[in-house]
C-alpha cells in the first residue's frame, strides 16, 4: 500500500515537474528545406529573437530540399509537424492552407510591411487571406570568376551573341570549363537554365500572364527560343555533365575549374565561403544590345503557422518579428542572396548581393513561369519542364519537340490552353 | 484425448498475429481499399476501378506505368543473369575444401549486403563520377579511358549500371544460401560419385547442382520480390524523378512520386494506392506461378 502511494507521489511530481518546465519555456520548432542555413539560424537569427523574447525557445529543424514537401505533408497529416512551417511559394502552400494545415495570418500587424506582389505567392486566388509571412526572393543570373575573365581578357557579355562568344573563347583557351552545370539532378536545367534566360524572351510578366490567360502557347516563339539557346549549352559544359550533380557543379566553380556558373542568388553565401577568387555576376544576356531586360526575381520563401500548433500565441509573436525590419536586415545580411521582400529598404554589405539586387532597378522583375496556377494539374508543368530542359541540354530532345510535349501536357488539363 | 483444449495454440500465436495484422495486413488491405476511391469535392468518393482505368488507359499514365514495369523487368533480368550465377559460382568456389582464407572471402563478399542503400548509392555515385571518381582514373591507368562514359547520366546505360551496383551489393545473399545448401550435401554421395568416376565439373553439374536446385528456386523468387519492391537505390542515386528522362524509373519510384508528390506536384494517395495495388498483383502473380508451377514439380532428395 505504502509502496503504491510512494509510486503515486513520484508520478505526480514528475508530471508536475514537466508541467512547470513547459510553462516556463515554450519551444517552437521550425520546419524548413534550407538545411544550408542551419548555422545562420542557430548562431544569428534565433539568438536575436530569443534575447528579445524571453521564455520562447526556437528550434530550426530542416530536411533535405528535394524531400521537404513530401516529408512535411506526411508530418502534418500525422500531427507531428513543427509549429512554424517554411512555405514554398504558390500551390504547395495554398493546398496546405485550404486543407486547414496552415493558419490564416491576414490579421498579423506585420503584414502591412509587405507589398501585394510580395504576398501574392502566399494568398488565396482572390487575395482575401494571407497565410505565410514573406521572407525573401531569389534572383537568377550568372556568377563568373573575375580572375578567369581578367586572365583571358574577356568582358562581361550583355547580349546573347557576346555570351556565346565569351563561352567560345573560354573553350578555345582550355584552362577553364566554360560553364559549370550538370543534368543529373535535372532541376538546374529548368531553374538555372530555362527560367533564368527565358524571361528576356517572353518579356517577363507580360508573357507569363499571357500563358496563364491562354493567349500564348508554350509552342510560341518566345517560349521555344530559350530552349534553342539551352540546346547550344551542351558544348560548353564539362566532360560527363550528364552525370554531374548539383553539388558537383558548385564545387567545380568554387574550386576555380569553371569560369561561369548559371546561378540563383541563393548561392552567394555558400560561394563566398568556398571560393578563394573574386566573383562577379551578370544578368541573363538580352537578344540585341539595348533591349529591355527581364530578370527572374522569384518570391521563394515565407513562413507560416501550423494550424495545429499548441503554441500558436508564441508562434504569432515569432511571425510578427519575422515581418519586422529588424529581421529583414538580419536575414538579408546573414544570407546574402536572399533578398528581403519587406517594404523597408535593407542595406546589404555583400558586393555580389548588391550586384544581383541592382538589376531590380534597370530590369523588369518576374517570377518563374511555371509556378503560379500552371503546375496545378497532372502532368505537372514544373516537373515536366525539369525533364524537358535536361533532355534539350543533353540533346536527346529537340527544342521544338520539348515545347510541343509541354504544351500538349498543359492543354490536357488547363482550360484556357485547350 | 480428442477433447484436450487447443487454447494454448491461440495464445502462443496471438502476439505475432496481432503485431503482423497491425503493421502489415491491415495497411495492405487499406491500401487496396484506398485504390478504389478518388478525391471528390467533399472528401473521398468511391469510384470503383476508375483509378486503374486511368493508370492503364490514360496515355500519360500508361506510358509511365509500362516504362516503369519494363525497367523493373530489365532490373530483374540483370539480377537473374548476373547476381545469381555469380552467387552460385562463388559458393561453389568457397565450398572447395582446399581453398584457404575462405572465411575472409565469405565475409568480404557478404559485407555490402548489410550496408545501407544510401551509403552504397552515394559511394558508387562518387566512384563513377566523371569529375572526382576513381573509375575514369583506373580505366586511364590501363589505357582504356575511351571506354569511360558518365554511365549514370546516359539513358542507355543508367539502369544497367544501377542494376549492377545492386548486384554488387546483394551477391552475398545467394552465395550464402547456396553455400549452406552445398555444405549440407553428404560426403558419402560425392564419394560414391568419385568411385563411379564423376569428379570436378561433372560432379558439380550432375550431383551438386540438382541437389541445390530448390535453393536456387528460393533465391530466384526472393530476387523477384526484392526487385519489384526496389526503390531505395534508385532514389538514393537518381532522385525521385529517376533520370535521365525516366530511364531508371521503376515501379517503386513511380509509386513514390505519385503517392507523396514531388516538388510542385502534390501527392495523390488514391492513384498511388492504385500503383501499389498493381505492384502487389504483379508480385503475387509471380510468386503464385513459382509456387504452383515450379516448386511443386521440383524433385527433392532426402538423405
Amino acid at each position: 500500500m505504502t509502496r503504491t502511494r510512494l509510486a503515486g507521489y513520484l508520478l505526480a511530481t514528475t508530471m508536475l515537474g514537466t508541467g512547470l518546465a513547459r510553462a516556463e519555456d515554450v519551444t517552437l520548432t521550425i520546419e524548413s528545406w534550407r538545411n544550408d542555413d542551419l548555422t545562420i539560424w542557430q548562431d544569428t537569427i534565433i539568438p536575436a529573437f530569443e534575447a528579445a523574447h524571453p521564455g520562447i525557445k526556437v528550434q530550426f529543424t530542416p530536411s533535405a530540399p528535394a524531400e521537404y514537401n513530401a516529408v512535411l505533408n506526411s508530418r502534418l497529416d500525422a500531427g507531428s509537424a513543427g509549429d512554424l512551417i517554411t512555405c514554398r511559394p504558390f500551390d504547395a502552400s495554398l493546398a496546405l492552407y485550404e486543407g486547414g494545415k496552415l493558419a490564416d495570418l491576414s490579421g498579423l500587424a506585420a503584414m502591412a510591411n509587405f507589398s501585394d506582389v510580395a504576398k501574392s505567392a502566399w494568398q488565396t486566388d482572390d487575395g482575401a487571406a494571407t497565410f505565410c509571412v514573406p521572407m525573401a526572393s531569389v534572383i537568377h543570373g550568372f556568377i563568373y570568376n573575375k580572375a578567369a575573365f581578367a586572365e583571358l581578357g574577356i568582358e562581361v557579355p550583355a547580349t546573347e551573341a557576346e555570351f556565346f562568344a565569351v563561352l567560345d573563347k573560354i573553350k578555345a583557351d582550355g584552362t577553364y570549363i566554360p560553364m559549370a552545370m550538370g543534368t543529373s539532378d535535372q532541376w538546374e536545367a529548368a531553374t538555372m537554365g530555362y527560367n533564368n534566360i527565358g524571361p528576356n524572351s517572353w518579356k517577363g510578366e507580360e508573357g507569363r500572364l499571357a500563358l496563364i490567360r491562354g493567349t500564348q502557347k508554350l509552342t510560341d516563339e518566345p517560349w521555344v527560343a530559350p530552349y534553342r539557346q539551352l540546346a547550344k549549352w551542351k558544348d560548353y559544359l564539362g566532360d560527363g555533365f550528364e552525370a554531374q550533380t548539383y553539388p558537383d557543379s558548385q564545387n567545380l566553380f568554387t574550386l576555380g575549374r569553371a569560369a561561369i556558373y548559371p546561378a540563383g542568388s541563393w548561392e552567394i553565401s555558400g560561394f563566398n565561403a568556398q571560393a578563394e577568387f573574386e566573383m562577379g555576376a551578370f544578368a541573363p544576356p538580352v537578344a540585341a544590345a539595348g533591349d529591355e531586360c527581364y530578370i527572374s526575381d522569384h518570391t521563394d520563401i515565407a513562413i507560416g503557422l501550423n494550424a495545429a500548433s499548441a503554441h500558436s500565441e508564441e508562434a504569432r509573436q515569432f511571425l510578427e518579428w519575422v515581418g519586422s525590419a529588424e529581421f529583414a536586415t538580419l536575414y538579408a545580411n546573414a544570407l546574402p542572396g536572399f533578398f528581403s521582400l519587406n517594404s523597408a529598404p535593407v542595406a546589404m554589405e555583400d558586393p555580389l548581393a548588391q550586384e544581383f539586387v541592382s538589376w531590380r532597378d534597370k530590369c523588369h522583375s518576374t517570377i518563374r513561369s511555371t509556378y503560379q496556377i500552371l503546375s496545378r494539374g497532372t502532368p505537372n508543368l514544373e516537373n515536366e519542364t525539369w525533364n524537358a530542359s535536361a533532355n534539350v541540354i543533353r540533346g536527346t530532345e529537340t527544342p521544338e519537340a520539348a515545347a510541343a510535349r509541354l504544351q500538349e501536357g498543359l492543354a490536357s488539363w488547363y482550360e484556357p490552353q485547350k | 484425448m480428442a477433447t484436450r483444449s487447443r487454447l494454448h495454440i491461440a495464445v502462443f500465436l496471438a502476439p505475432a498475429v496481432l503485431v503482423y495484422t497491425a503493421v502489415m495486413i491491415w495497411p495492405l488491405f487499406n491500401t487496396l481499399r484506398l485504390s478504389l476511391y478518388t478525391a471528390g469535392d467533399d472528401g473521398r468518393v468511391f469510384s470503383g476501378l476508375a483509378n486503374f482505368r486511368t493508370l492503364l488507359g490514360d496515355p500519360r499514365w500508361s506510358v509511365a506505368f509500362w516504362n516503369a514495369l519494363g525497367n523493373n523487368l530489365w532490373f530483374f533480368v540483370i539480377h537473374m543473369l548476373v547476381q545469381n550465377p555469380i552467387g552460385v559460382a562463388l559458393a561453389a568456389i568457397l565450398s572447395h575444401p582446399r581453398l584457404r582464407f575462405a572465411a575472409l572471402y565469405r565475409s568480404a563478399i557478404f559485407i555490402p549486403t548489410i550496408l545501407s542503400f544510401v551509403i552504397v548509392g552515394f559511394a558508387w555515385k562518387l566512384i563513377l563520377s566523371p569529375i572526382w571518381g576513381i573509375a575514369p582514373g583506373m580505366l586511364d591507368a590501363v589505357g582504356l579511358k575511351a571506354l569511360f562514359a558518365p554511365w549514370l547520366g546516359r539513358e542507355e546505360y543508367a539502369l544497367t549500371t544501377l542494376a549492377l551496383i545492386s548486384v554488387w551489393q546483394f551477391v552475398g545473399i545467394p552465395m550464402m544460401l547456396i553455400y549452406a545448401a552445398l555444405l549440407s550435401i553428404p560426403e558419402g554421395i560425392l564419394e560414391a560419385g568419385e568411385i563411379e568416376g564423376i569428379t570436378g565439373w561433372a560432379a558439380f553439374r550432375k550431383i551438386k547442382l540438382p541437389l541445390i536446385l530448390p535453393s536456387i528456386g528460393i533465391i530466384s523468387i526472393l530476387t523477384f520480390v526484392g526487385n519489384f519492391n526496389a526503390f531505395d537505390l534508385i532514389y538514393a542515386t537518381q532522385g525521385a524523378l529517376a533520370g535521365p528522362d525516366f530511364s531508371t524509373d521503376i515501379l517503386g519510384t513511380f509509386l513514390y512520386r505519385t503517392f507523396f508528390g514531388f516538388q510542385l506536384q502534390l501527392g495523390d494517395p488514391h492513384m498511388g494506392s492504385a500503383i501499389a495495388t498493381a505492384m502487389f498483383a504483379i508480385i503475387l502473380t509471380g510468386v503464385c506461378i513459382y509456387l504452383f508451377g515450379v516448386q511443386t514439380r521440383m524433385r527433392r532428395y532426402q538423405f
